[in-house]
């Protein structure tokens, strides 16, 4: 600390290395010293070469989005968990029931596991509520629990102010989507283009 | 691990797999081998959720495990194995030009679910292609199987290491994970199946479900009761063999451009003929004598023996050196210098970088320095050597152009995801409302209801969505095309590397 004032008269202009060593010579005319950020998209002095275009470049490019869509269907796709909530405090009705075909599904990786906890619940919740919007072919009894659940997810949603109050920002949490969510809402079509 | 490769890493995982996967796998990549539990600290993630994020992983082959002493299990990813996902259309897109549409679905199968069985392969393919036939037209597995034999014995698609079996005298308590094997020479036998069957069209009436298998659940592909006949016995798609393919193919190209149709297809059959015989790093192919070039030329190639002579001496004696001879016997043996051959495709691609880049003045310099240096180095060069100074050089400048090229898909992506974020509104507006118009459609409405729906998206929004729409596009092919130009850099990098 002491020494801090005392440097600035002595030694100033000393660099720790040599500057020849660096390819700047003695008496070199520097350049221009940067006062401002270099601009965020420099000109381009030269057009870029034009993408491929033609059967095989569609094709490939298709092919890839539609893998991309492809993907998030497959069960590889791990959603992340609803964050968990304190049962205590809240009305007892908001609680979604278990059913069993839901273990079924999500336990694929996993090995069997004690009866499920209220945080799993939620998950598995969660988990049914995206994939029912993706519009995945269900039994016809899957098709009346959905109904019935579709209703609670909406009164669910309210709920989610909870999330607002957890994160403590001033953007909703489907702010944070990276958006690619919708691209699984293509109904039947699996041959569109994702975005 | 460079930052760039680890940032294209995160954003590939991301966007096949969900974030848990990604948190999972990045954590890996950066901080090398480690057991569950301590990723589970470390990430501040639950341990089932690290146990499904490592259960994906390692079904698609991106991440590795070990038992190291006392029996813990450490588990450790792939990073460049993650990079490949990149190139998983144009792996599928391969196939389909040599296998036709079968082939085509047979990779994509087996890189969509990591590994799978040969049974589970040939039913979902079979079901697949019968979607896309005329109705009461049906795909019959057996000529899906034989598809697939010829995609395993031209080595495209290779068996997993499997489970040891173990004669059952083993009284001690399971080891926590097994030690899976292969042999050599079973990496690509087929197990003699007797695969009877056809596919099944998936009906999208809700009635019909009970034993209709959906595609969407691999790992429970049996839902007929049949005990599986390959029970076990994983395929998965072989890279290295795609790489090569891609490798051959620009060679020939290189050739063809530079030379004529014909020399090109010399050079295509001599590298055909080395296609099993020579390993994917190998600096040349094995020596091939004129004569038995001269038997193996496509059918109904009509040149005469003096002929391809002829041609194997002009290439042999064309300074980029794709070809060189290396003795006289069986009418004179011939090499394909694999390494100069890459060496030259990467040194062009660089210069073409440069070219597009700064002009072509300094493409004309960066010629001339490189040019200038093999000059000097040619005295002491050897058949196929390239000195130690300047391999480092190429080395250097292909590894910070390699480089370049990963922070420039990475950058690719994150735009597209940007972009599509932006107009996540509009999007979905747009998808509600093609919705809303299939419905309508199918209960037969009116053609001025169906325009007033459509009305809902104004002009402008569709000039908007237009907009995206191409944007978005460009950007995907910009991903494939730096895909590309790494994977010429890094097959020469990967050569130069083993030889040092």
């Amino acid at each position: 600390m002491a020494s801090r004032g005392g440097g600035r008269g002595r030694g100033r202009g000393q660099l720790t290395f040599n500057m020849e060593a660096v390819g700047i010579g003695k008496g070199d005319t520097l350049p221009p010293p940067t006062l401002q950020p270099s601009p965020l998209f420099p000109p381009l002095e030269f057009r870029p070469v034009p993408l491929p275009s033609g059967e095989e470049g569609e094709y490939v490019l298709a092919l890839k989005q539609e893998l991309r869509g492809a993907m998030r269907q497959l069960p590889y796709f791990i959603r992340p968990a609803v964050p968990k909530r304190d049962w205590r405090r809240l009305p007892r009705e908001l609680k979604i029931r278990v059913r069993k075909l839901q273990k079924e599904r999500i336990t694929i990786l996993l090995p069997k596991r004690p009866p499920k906890t209220t945080e799993e619940k939620e998950e598995t919740i969660q988990k049914l509520e995206t994939l029912e919007k993706k519009e995945e072919e269900v039994t016809s009894e899957e098709d009346e629990e959905k109904e019935e659940e579709e209703e609670k997810e909406e009164e669910e949603e309210e709920e989610y102010d909870e999330e607002e109050h957890e994160e403590e920002t001033d953007y909703i949490m489907s702010y944070f989507d990276n958006g690619e969510d919708f691209g699984g809402d293509s109904d039947d079509n699996m041959d569109e283009a994702i975005y | 691990m460079t930052q760039a490769e680890i940032k294209l890493c995160s954003l590939l995982l991301q966007e096949h797999f969900g974030e848990i996967v990604e948190k999972i796998g990045v954590h890996l990549i950066r901080t090398g081998s480690q057991p569950l539990r301590v990723i589970a600290h470390d990430t501040g993630t639950s341990l089932d959720q690290v146990k499904k994020a490592l259960c994906v992983l390692i079904q698609h082959n991106l991440v590795s495990y070990q038992v190291h002493k006392r029996g813990v299990v450490e588990y450790e990813a792939q990073c460049s194995r993650v990079l490949r996902m990149l190139r998983y259309p144009r792996y599928i897109y391969t196939t389909k030009t040599l296998y036709s549409d079968t082939g085509e679905l047979i990779v994509e199968e087996l890189l969509l679910n990591g590994k799978l069985t040969m049974s589970a392969v040939v039913k979902k393919v079979a079901d697949r292609l019968t979607e896309t036939m005329e109705d009461g037209k049906t795909m019959d597995y057996a000529e899906v199987s034989n598809t697939f034999v010829r995609l395993a014995d031209t080595h495209f698609v290779q068996r997993c290491p499997s489970v040891p079996t173990t004669e059952n005298s083993d009284p001690g308590p399971p080891p926590p994970a097994p030690t899976l094997v292969i042999n050599e020479k079973d990496m690509y036998l087929v197990p003699k199946l007797s695969l009877i069957g056809k596919g099944k069209r998936r009906r999208s009436s809700d009635e019909d479900a009970a034993g209709e298998p959906k595609a969407k659940r691999p790992k429970h592909t049996t839902d007929n009761k049949e005990p599986i006949p390959d029970d076990g016995i994983y395929w998965q798609a072989n890279l290295d063999r795609f790489h090569q393919h891609f490798r051959d193919q620009a060679i020939v190209s290189a050739v063809a451009n530079r030379m004529d149709q014909t020399s090109s297809e010399i050079v295509r059959t001599m590298l055909r003929m080395s296609e099993i015989t020579t390993s994917s790093s190998a600096p040349f192919t094995q020596p091939l004598s004129s004569n038995e070039i001269f038997r193996s030329l496509p059918v109904g190639y009509n040149i005469s023996k003096q002929v391809l002579d002829q041609y194997l001496t002009l290439l042999a004696d064309d300074p980029l050196e794709f070809v060189g001879k290396s003795g006289d016997s069986g009418g004179g043996m011939y090499v394909i210098n694999l390494h100069k051959a890459l060496a030259s495709l990467a040194t062009a691609t660089l210069e073409s970088v440069v070219q597009e880049r700064f002009g072509s003045r300094c493409a004309r310099i960066f010629r001339l320095v490189l040019q200038k240096k093999h000059l000097e180095q040619k005295q002491v060069e050897d058949f196929a050597m390239i000195p130690a100074k300047e391999a480092k050089d190429m080395l250097y400048k292909m590894l910070s152009e390699n480089f370049m090229s990963l922070q420039s898909i990475a950058n690719l992506i994150e735009r597209r995801q940007f972009e599509t974020k932006e107009n996540k509104r509009l999007l979905e507006k747009s998808q509600r409302v093609e919705a809303i118009i299939a419905s309508m459609q199918a209960t037969g409405a009116e053609e001025a209801q169906l325009q007033e729906i459509e009305e809902m998206i104004t002009a402008p929004e569709r000039q908007q969505l237009e907009t995206l729409k191409r944007n978005v596009n460009k950007l995907d092919a910009s991903e494939i095309q730096v895909d590309e130009t790494i994977f010429l850099l890094e097959s020469y990098i990967e050569c130069t590397m083993k030889r040092q």
